[in-house]
């Protein structure tokens, strides 16, 4: 199958809905992409049937009156030439057309290893919330949640509103820097209602700083989590663990259309636009910056492609907004432990079950990947790049076609458009 | 820095199997790489230890080599992944299979066994394969290896006889008895091999080596769905074509349950990035002969640069104008069968060691110095 359009947004997530929104508004055709069955993204995921949360209901509600329009359950799988992008749709393949582009592919969980990380039961902070939004079972059974920054206090809520025991809290972040990075929040009056907000909704249930964890354990699944709290180990039995460090943006697809990458973000200018010509990016693509962030650089963006004049405002909201990030991206950095906390048999990269020792003497990531395996598995190392670059300070390799495991049928070009009459 | 007997510049297979052969021999040797053993061309290949026969000197040497490689199977890691799996080359009608009966007396001659299948055993072999086939020849013999686990086991083999592995070390320059590294170390050798691939003419000007672009594809692990490597005989065909792009089916199966794709040529082409005309090609050729395919599912497509020579034999001996230098290079797309044999035959030659097989076809005195001298091939 085929379609073009003037924008293509990829990712249907704060940042993507508002970046199509504008466009569409001002009569552009915009087409969005995203592999949920509904638009809404990780952070509103649901949303679109639960209608919950306001600020999500308004802008989900103002995407379906936009005219632009969402393909569900669509991953982008190659970008073979400039303007075109090949897309697979659970069994059909669809090869899209564009003007130009919005990548709004967000952002995934950063795992660390430990002992027992691979253990059934144990799942990313964000992961555990995404599966009892989705509905899994957890009145009465007894978690702990550890990890870093905001997202570990809105898992906790989400846990504890649908019956959980949320036994402890454990933020890995030196007490020194998370009351920090509280204090400024002051800067962000949204962010600091939040903030209340959540810890509201969670009086009752311990929660420390430089707190992390160091094992998971257990026979067929996990049993009790071994913790190590301001500088003293604790054990705590438990159902489930959610374990993961932040977030890492999901760069996959900036990689492969060339766009320049440093630091962790995809490089932009002031329109948003990266190296590459008429590909813009927004979100958490900019460096980790949640829902404000996403939503300001999809309405900027949004602007560009519709041709209009950026609101000094936006600009503004931007600016903020990248002070937010920026703070955030301190906070939440991995904390010097926690590189140390595998033995040599834990495994570093579950696809191929490479363990730590597996690695000895690797001097960086090609190293790893063609000697050792790493990385090399179904999910083309998203789990353990992040790890790898964490433990070891190995970066990424350029991102070959596919950038997700695809149908080989699906990276089959489109015949060339038949040729119209000369009038 | 002490001298050493044998200063080998590029750390790919070719040269790790030359590091393990001269260190066998009681040479000190130090092998020189730019990033890391076995991670540049060597790393991009399929791995397939197959004798060809278009001609005379390449069947002396892939065949020669594949036995060597049979003979060191049982010592390799498994990591290795040595998996005597055979080649069938498939007939697609009648006129190829007519070209099977010469090569069947070109592969006996050279002791190479080899069978012939017709449909009925061919489908009984591979069932997976598209009807309409109507036979194919069966190379025992053939092996697969995962190619950067073998380079990096020949050059470790030889760290451990005393090598020294001069990793990350790109070099710069060549000249009588010395290897001028980047860094601006000189290292002093007696002898200079240069092992580099398509690399091998920035040291050496006027190698008549050229990139050769290949593409491969990887799917993900599953059920094997086929047993040997199958190479359609129309790959000699297009393997030679010198101008323009071609394409040929090329499908292994790895020990990992992985299919492993091939097989592309772009003769001049230097560029690294995957292009997807040519990808998508190769893989409708792939899906003539293996209907299920659009289904399977694509992990990860990569390209190489096959450093090829005019006549596609390699460059296996002194620099005819310059005798200080050697040169085990050039091997287009048979540097992973042939680094066994290629290793032997440049360690024979220094070393004044006689060979198993005839290595005048591989000088590189047929294509440099001042008169260029006819090789007959044997």
């Amino acid at each position: 199958m085929r379609e073009a359009c003037d924008l293509v947004v990829v990712g249907a997530g704060p940042g993507g809905l508002a970046a199509a929104c504008h466009a569409a508004e001002a009569g552009l055709s915009v087409l969005v992409l995203d592999p949920q069955s509904q638009p809404g993204g990780q952070v509103w995921r649901g949303e679109a049937r639960k209608r919950e949360n306001r600020l999500a209901r308004r802008w989900l509600d103002r995407f379906a009156a936009s005219g632009a329009r969402f393909r569900p359950g669509a991953r982008v799988v190659a970008a073979p030439e400039p303007g075109l992008l090949l897309v697979e749709e659970g069994t059909s393949s669809l090869a899209v057309r564009y003007g130009r582009a919005v990548l709004a592919t967000g952002a995934r969980e950063r795992f660390l290893p430990f002992p027992g990380w691979t253990l059934p039961g144990v799942l990313g902070v964000s992961g555990l919330q995404v599966l009892v939004k989705d509905g899994l079972p957890v009145r009465g059974k007894r978690v702990v949640l550890a990890g870093t920054g905001p997202l570990l206090l809105a898992a906790a809520a989400t846990l504890h509103r649908h019956g959980a025991e949320v036994l402890f809290i454990a933020e890995q972040a030196p007490a020194a820097r998370h009351w920090g990075f509280a204090l400024q929040l002051w800067r962000h009056p949204g962010k600091l209602l939040q903030g209340a907000a959540l810890a509201a909704s969670l009086v009752g249930i311990p929660t420390a700083t430089d707190a992390w964890v160091v094992a998971a354990e257990g026979e067929a699944r996990v049993e009790r989590v071994r913790l190590s709290v301001r500088g003293h180990e604790e054990t705590l039995p438990c159902d489930y663990l959610g374990a993961a460090y932040g977030l890492v943006p999901n760069l996959e697809l900036a990689k492969l259309l060339g766009c320049e990458v440093a630091s962790g973000a995809v490089v932009v200018d002031e329109r948003l636009e990266t190296r590459v010509k008429g590909v813009h990016a927004v979100g958490e693509l900019l460096g980790i910056g949640g829902v404000d962030q996403a939503l300001v650089t999809g309405e900027l963006v949004g602007h560009v492609a519709a041709g209009k004049p950026v609101p000094t405002g936006l600009e503004r909201s931007w600016r903020a907004v990248r002070t937010f990030a920026d703070q955030l991206a301190r906070h939440d950095a991995p904390r010097e432990e926690l590189r140390r906390l595998a033995t040599p048999e834990t495994l570093v990269c579950r696809c191929e079950d490479v363990p730590l020792q597996a690695l000895d003497g690797c001097r960086d990531l090609r190293e790893a990947r063609l000697y050792a395996r790493l990385g090399m598995g179904a999910c083309q190392g998203r789990t353990c790049g992040a790890a790898a670059e964490v433990l070891f300070g190995w970066t990424g390799e350029d991102v070959r076609p596919p950038c997700l495991p695809a149908r080989i049928g699906s990276l089959r070009l489109p015949s060339p458009p038949p040729h119209t009459r000369a009038s | 820095m002490s001298a050493v007997d044998c200063a080998i510049v590029g750390g790919g297979i070719v040269g790790a199997a030359l590091a393990d052969a001269l260190s066998e021999a009681g040479m000190s040797v130090a092998l020189v790489e730019a990033r890391s053993i076995g991670t540049g061309t060597t790393a991009c290949g399929m791995g397939h230890l197959v004798a060809m026969d278009d001609n005379a000197a390449e069947l002396a040497l892939t065949s020669w080599s594949v036995s060597l490689w049979r003979a060191l199977a049982e010592g390799l890691p498994r990591a290795v992944e040595y998996d005597a799996c055979g080649t069938l080359w498939l007939a697609a009608d009648a006129e190829e299979m007519a070209a099977v009966d010469s090569k069947v007396s070109n592969y006996r001659a050279a002791g190479v066994r080899v069978e012939v299948l017709d449909a009925a055993a061919l489908y009984e072999a591979e069932p997976a394969l598209a009807p309409g086939l109507v036979g194919a020849l069966r190379v025992p013999g053939d092996a697969v290896v995962y190619p950067p686990l073998a380079a990096r086991t020949f050059a470790l083999r030889a760290q451990a006889r005393g090598a020294r592995l001069m990793t990350g070390t790109p070099a710069q320059a060549l000249r009588p008895g010395e290897v001028v590294l980047a860094n601006g170390d000189v290292l002093a050798a007696r002898h200079i091999v240069l092992a580099a691939g398509v690399a091998s003419p920035s040291l050496c000007p006027g190698l008549p080596i050229t990139p050769r672009k290949g593409h491969l594809l990887i799917t993900r692990r599953g059920a094997p769905v086929v047993k040997h490597q199958l190479v359609e005989l129309g790959y000699v065909k297009s393997a030679h074509g010198t101008e323009g792009a071609s394409v040929a089916f090329n499908a292994q199966p790895r020990v990992t349950g992985q299919l492993l794709l091939g097989s592309s040529r772009q003769p001049g082409v230097g560029t690294r990035e995957v292009e997807a005309a040519i990808l998508e090609r190769m893989l409708r050729r792939a899906a003539d002969f293996l209907p299920g395919l659009d289904g399977m599912q694509a992990l990860r497509a990569w390209t190489g640069l096959r450093p090829a020579t005019p006549d596609g034999l390699p460059l296996l001996g002194p620099h005819p104008e310059q005798p200080w230098l050697w040169l085990a290079c050039g091997h287009e797309g048979l540097g992973i069968t042939t680094a066994t044999g290629s290793a032997r035959l440049v360690a024979d030659q220094l070393l004044g060691r006689s060979s198993a097989i005839d290595a005048r076809p591989y000088l590189p005195e047929r294509f440099l110095g001042r008169t260029p001298r006819q090789v007959a091939h044997a």
